[in-house]
This record gives C-alpha cells, structure tokens and sequence, in this order.
C-alpha cells in the first residue's frame, strides 16, 4: 500500500498525506526535480501536466498547464521557497492568468514535502496548507472539466442551505 | 476524476445522512446548540448506541463534529464554511492520492533500469 495514511483538518485548511515507496529518498526527489517526471503524475489523469519551467532551487519559478480533454488549458506556478535534497522541500502554488503569470487577488496555497528512509524504502509526507475556501475551489477546478467545476458549485448549494 | 468523487462522496454522504428523520432531527438540535450525545439521546426511544450511530454518519458527511469533553461527547452542528472546507479537503484529498498512485507508477516502471 502506497498510502499510509492522510489527514484532513478542516479547521487548520490543512491536508497531510504519508506515503511509502519502496526505492531510495533521492529516487522519489527525481519524480519531483526532473520536469519530464514530475509532468507524469501532477496533473490528474484526464488534465495532464506540462511545465514549460521548473527551477528546483531557492526561489526558483516553475510555470505550468495542464490539458483536459476537449483540449482546454488550465495554467498554474510553483515558486520553491525552501530546498534540502533529498530530505525536505517547501513550494508555493498558485494559479496564473493567460499569460502565464501568477494570477494577482488569489494567495497560493504552500506544500510541505518531507523524505525519509524508512523500512528500506522512503517516506513521504506532503502537508498543503490551504489560505480560505475560495482559493481552495479555485485551485481545484484547474484540474477539472467545466461540467465538474459547476457539479462542485452545486455542492455548494447542497452545503449552504442549513435546515432549522 | 477528482470532482466525480467529490460528487459521489460528499454529496452522497451528505443526501444519505438527511435522509432519516431521526438524523434530520438530531442535527437541528445540534445546530441549535451544542450538546452531549447523552442529552440527545433523552429524545428518542433508542438505545444511546443508536443515537450515537446516528451521529456518525452525521459525522462522516461533515455535518455535525463531534468532540470529547471529559466523559461527554459533544456534539455541535458544522458551519456551512467548515462543511464546504471539508468537502474540499476530500476532493484534495483524492487528487494527492491520484499523485501518489502515479508517483509509485514511476517509479515502479524504472525498477531494474537503474539501482
């Protein structure tokens, strides 16, 4: 089992995801350095990820899009803001204009990923700090096809309505 | 799909949750005010475990936390933020395991190729 376990706190905008994989820390840093690896699993299966950058240092920038399946294009940012191969790295990700940019008025949300040996393997923890709800909405219909993002907003309405 | 399973999910667990009477009802009071698992069963004709299966399920579609104090458990009716925020998190939460899959996949397929 990849997973071992995630965490959501509600409270916190927080998510805490730990998995194991069976090869050593610097072989799981690759997936996350190499642009051509790392294209391989960010995006969702069905909005594929191409990062026209990726600068896997302190303060680097890293440009992204991602493709859906009518062809639609979704854009998004990495900026590294700390670095340690191959134990420890914290990155901001954020949304951007047509342009390319990061987006101005959304906050990016920020990942903390750890490595660690362990059983023979590695560890990995991967904690998202979100900012607010809007942001975390709006960063997850990056990923998704225009009738998914509007399923989700009827969620919102399933949510809204409390019956006293 | 990520949004799928959020619709599935969430919405699912939610529509199953307030799909009982009994539920609907605990979760009014709950929304009300704060109160014990044991208050809330003084309302029902059913054994406290009843009650607190009711709560559960509540509790798994985010609609009522549940929080121990003491010997109490409280519970309390969830915010439409802190609902919506949760629901969020499951979605988030799908896609990081649709990542990792696809992580191990990777890495699986250059097994052999290099140390």
């Amino acid at each position: 089992m990849t997973v071992i376990s995630t965490t959501k706190d509600p409270d916190a905008l927080t998510l805490t995801l730990v998995a194991q994989f069976d090869t050593s820390p610097d072989r799981v840093w690759e997936v996350w350095e190499d642009p051509r690896k790392l294209e391989r699993w960010w995006g969702p299966p069905t909005f594929p990820a191409t990062f026209t950058r990726h600068e896997f240092i302190v303060g680097g920038q890293s440009r992204y899009f991602m493709t859906g399946p009518a062809g639609e294009t979704s854009r998004g940012w990495w900026r590294i803001d700390a670095i340690d191969k191959p134990r420890r790295l914290t990155f901001a990700n954020g949304l951007a204009g047509d342009d390319g940019e990061p987006m101005s008025g959304i906050e990016p949300m920020t990942g903390h990923v750890t490595f660690e040996r362990a059983d023979g393997g590695t560890t990995m923890t991967a904690v998202t700090q979100f900012t607010d709800v809007e942001q975390m909405q709006k960063m997850l219909a990056m990923g998704m096809e225009e009738g998914m993002t509007l399923a989700i907003g009827q969620i919102d309405t399933v949510l809204s309505p409390v019956p006293v | 799909m990520v949004a799928d399973r959020l619709a599935d999910g969430a919405a699912d667990r939610i529509f199953q949750a307030l799909g009982a009477a009994t539920r609907r009802d605990i979760l009014v009071r709950a929304i009300r005010q704060e109160q014990s698992v044991s208050a809330l069963a003084r309302h029902y004709e059913m054994s406290f475990a009843a009650v607190q299966k009711h709560v559960a399920v509540l509790e798994r579609a985010a609609l009522v936390t549940k929080e121990r104090r003491g010997r109490e458990q409280i519970v309390r009716g969830n915010a439409p933020t802190l609902r919506k925020a949760a629901a969020l998190l499951d979605a988030y939460e799908q896609l990081w395991i649709e990542r990792t899959t696809q992580i191990a996949e990777i890495l699986a397929g250059e097994e052999g190729s290099t140390t």
